[in-house]
């Protein structure tokens, strides 16, 4: 693999500093900071405001005061193209008419403008997630696991130090989810990068995670090492999603 | 379906395409048999004068299906890119005007913004310009089949951007792709579908558009076969080359028919907001700024034409025209052949639809029921091979023996603006009574709904708001129809149409403006009463 940036070390955290935001009729008020180098999960009810905190992240929402950071860059103002993020929806991750090498490759050039190397590097990623030679294949013949892979090969060639997660893997049957998991963690061993993953499954917390948090309400209620959160027992909400 | 209910439906299809079959077929074979049509037809088919106006016919309606499409696209692109601005949703209503909006209205308000006296050339003159835009000839046609046109391929091309998966979008975000890339790796892949279909069928509509050709056509050098038809039969009386016209017309609208099989037809299902949709690229200020100005020349030359109409209408001496008699005569006629034709068109519509229906649910149908089921399938494509022109034509030339036919054009008028809308109200009617079956079959079988009980409660509310909306939009084609009137008009039958076409014959501009907001505002109160339950899903609060 070229391109392998350690950045675990150098610090790729993640920081919300007195973020306020009305949307609609519902307020939002986060302010934490999270480890760099770290699985962390993001969990909480429907609604409670987890996928706003990642757009928060991600540039897709701007907030009404404070600050975003990350890296211990201030990127609040910054375009998402110009935020060290790379991305993974549950679903239509790819762009459904173009082929896996196209789709990558709008990963490294948004102009679709690629050298040779930038070619190698493609096939290699897609190598690296169990899909080699599938360079010409379209997302529809693609099984959902599959389709979820090659999104991680555009990750993997974006090389951002921070990857967001809006529950990836579930559209996929539990017996695929602990493969997609391990290989997330071992990407994630690659690149020491940081990941955010927004999960409505707590095994996948006591799987993958590091770290913790539970959104409730437009707040965030808890964030711990994942070995607090798992034993906290002062939360219901957290309880309940716990299942103990 | 009960064994009683499926005779019922199949009876009503047989029904229903035998009648259609024999008012389109007389009138077929009336052209074929018309005295010694085989030989002389033929060979007029190649004379220069026909082959001049099939020429022409068809460089209008490539031109102005280029044009629409290629105009209808950046504002389709701006709409669908600004996902929220005050207004919006009234340009996309205002989208939808055209396709209600009797013709002749639309091409009075093109006179009045685009003619020899409009706003457009006295702001020309006024800069000093010496060459004014003549609009009778080929500019006024493509410009008015723009006007038509434009508007709903750009509906047609929202509906398919509004279906590209919201996360693009936030994908593309993220990656920065410029606009020139989201253009080319996601909308051009969007559109490129749906493109030949919306310019299949705009060339239809303009190879066969009777009315704005006859009013901006100019003269013999800017012909279609629809209009030439009409003058030959009308001015000429030379009936032969009506024939021989008549059947060229039929062999162009099968070609494009053959032509458009070849795409998939591009759905209208109304525009439905679905997933909240983040369109970043939109926020940046260039973008805006073309969005802005794109947005902006679309709204004008759609709104101006209708504004002219309105405030023209406004001006004219409406009182006076609410005193003539002739005035009400008209309406009365247009309204009662309107309903009649929407009700008509409607019934054939959900019988066609049925007797389909009942064929499907069979597990193995027959050879002979699976073929009916084909044809019935096939009568919109039937009802377009034959435009009301040439359809008319057949029956005057049918009834030209026995001289007088005063007494029956109402009721040809009436067949001939059913046939005309029955390919739409199919449209409207099929997917909607599909919908209904699979909602509700099942449950009011096992409950042993049937007969009246299961009309009453169960069929008409839920059909209720698709049926209406497909009679409103009958009775609006019915009453904006020139093309039947034209032909079998004159002193026996007058419908609002024809008497705006005579008043602007005879230059009395000031009523025809008044008529045309009268037939106007008739046509916007159909629109609204057979929408009225139909709410557009309003752009929802993003979360």
């Amino acid at each position: 693999m070229s391109g392998d940036v350690k950045t675990g070390e150098n610090g790729a955290g993640i920081a919300l500093d007195g973020v306020r935001l009305r949307l609609g009729t519902q307020d939002f008020d986060f302010d934490m900071a999270l480890p760099a180098g770290k699985i962390i999960a993001v969990t909480g009810p429907s609604g409670s405001g987890k996928t706003t905190l990642l757009n928060l992240l991600a540039g897709f929402e701007t907030p009404d005061r404070g600050r975003v950071l990350l890296a211990g860059q201030d990127v609040t103002a910054l375009h998402p193209s110009e935020r060290p993020v790379s991305l993974v929806f549950q679903d239509n991750n790819l762009f459904s008419h173009l082929d896996l090498f196209t789709n990558i490759g709008l990963g490294i050039s948004p102009r679709f403008a690629l050298s040779s190397a930038d070619r190698d590097r493609i096939s290699a990623a897609l190598a690296r997630v169990g899909l080699a030679g599938f360079e010409k294949r379209l997302p529809p013949s693609l099984s959902g696991g599959e389709r979820q892979r090659a999104a991680f090969a555009r990750a993997l060639v974006r090389n951002r130090p921070v990857l967001l997660l809006d529950e990836p893997f579930a559209a996929l049957d539990p017996s695929l989810r602990q493969s997609m998991a391990a290989l997330l963690q071992a990407l994630h061993d690659d690149t020491g990068n940081t990941v955010l993953l927004v999960t409505h499954d707590p095994a996948e917390v006591r799987r993958l995670a590091d770290h913790a948090l539970f959104v409730s309400q437009g707040r965030i209620a808890l964030s711990a090492p994942v070995d607090a959160f798992l034993a906290h027992r002062n939360i219901p909400e957290v309880l309940d999603f716990l299942g103990s | 379906m009960t064994p009683a209910e499926r005779r019922r439906a199949l009876a009503g299809g047989v029904f229903s395409l035998a009648g259609i079959l024999l008012f389109v077929g007389l009138a077929v074979f009336a052209l074929l048999t018309f005295a010694g049509a085989s030989s002389s037809s033929m060979s007029a088919l190649a004379d220069p004068y026909t082959l001049r106006i099939l020429r022409f016919t068809l460089l209008q309606a490539l031109l102005s299906t280029l044009l629409s499409v290629a105009l209808a696209m950046p504002v389709a692109l701006a709409l669908a890119r600004q996902r929220r601005f005050f207004g919006r949703i009234w340009i996309i209503r205002l989208m939808a005007v055209p396709m209600g909006l009797p013709v002749l209205i639309g091409a009075l308000g093109l006179l009045a913004i685009w003619g020899r006296r409009g706003i457009v050339n006295d702001t020309l003159a006024w800069l000093g310009l010496q060459e004014p835009i003549h609009i009778y000839g080929l500019a006024g046609i493509l410009l008015a089949h723009v006007f038509f046109n434009l508007p709903l391929a750009c509906r047609l091309m929202l509906i398919g951007l509004e279906r590209i998966p919201a996360e693009y979008w936030l994908v593309s975000g993220n990656l920065g792709m410029p606009g020139l890339s989201v253009f080319r790796f996601i909308e051009w892949p969007a559109l490129r579908r749906l493109v030949p279909g919306i310019a299949g069928l705009i060339f239809m509509l303009c190879a066969t558009s009777f009315t704005l050709v006859l009013i901006l056509g100019g003269g013999p050098a800017a012909t279609t076969l629809e209009v030439a038809i009409y003058q030959s039969l009308r001015f000429d009386f030379a009936p032969q080359r009506a024939v021989s016209l008549a059947l060229m017309q039929i062999v162009v609208t099968a070609g494009i028919l053959g032509f458009l099989t070849l795409f998939p037809a591009p759905e209208d299902r109304g525009i439905a907001a679905g997933k909240p949709v983040r369109r970043l690229d939109g926020r940046k200020i260039a973008a805006r700024l073309w969005d802005v100005t794109v947005l902006s020349l679309a709204v004008l030359f759609l709104g101006l034409p209708l504004a002219a109409v309105a405030l023209a209408g406004a001006r004219a001496d409406l009182p006076k025209l609410l005193g003539e008699t002739i005035f009400w005569r008209a309406a009365l006629t247009s309204l009662s052949i309107a309903l009649g034709a929407g009700l008509l068109s409607v019934s054939l519509a959900m019988a066609i639809t049925q007797a389909r229906e009942a064929i499907a649910a069979k597990r193995n149908p027959a050879r002979i029921a699976r073929l009916f089921s084909a044809t019935l399938g096939g009568t919109s494509s039937l009802v377009l091979l034959v435009p009301p022109v040439v359809l008319a034509t057949g029956w005057f030339l049918l009834l030209l023996p026995g001289g007088d036919t005063s007494m029956l054009a109402p009721v040809l008028v009436l067949g001939i603006n059913t046939l005309m809308s029955l390919p739409f109200v199919i449209r409207i009617v099929a997917p909607a009574m599909a919908a209904h079956r699979i909602r509700t079959a099942r449950l009011s079988a096992s409950l042993g709904l049937a007969g009246w009980t299961r009309l009453r409660l169960i069929d008409w509310p839920g059909l209720k708001k698709p049926l209406l909306m497909a009679l409103s939009f009958a009775m609006a084609l019915s009453l904006g129809d020139l093309g039947a009137v034209a032909l079998f008009g004159a002193d026996g039958l007058t419908t609002l149409p024809w008497l705006l076409y005579s008043r602007l014959g005879s230059y009395r501009t000031t009523d025809a403006d008044g008529l045309a907001l009268l037939l106007g505002l008739i046509c916007l109160g159909l629109t609204i009463a057979g929408t009225a339950g139909l709410k557009i899903p309003e752009e929802r609060d993003e979360r």
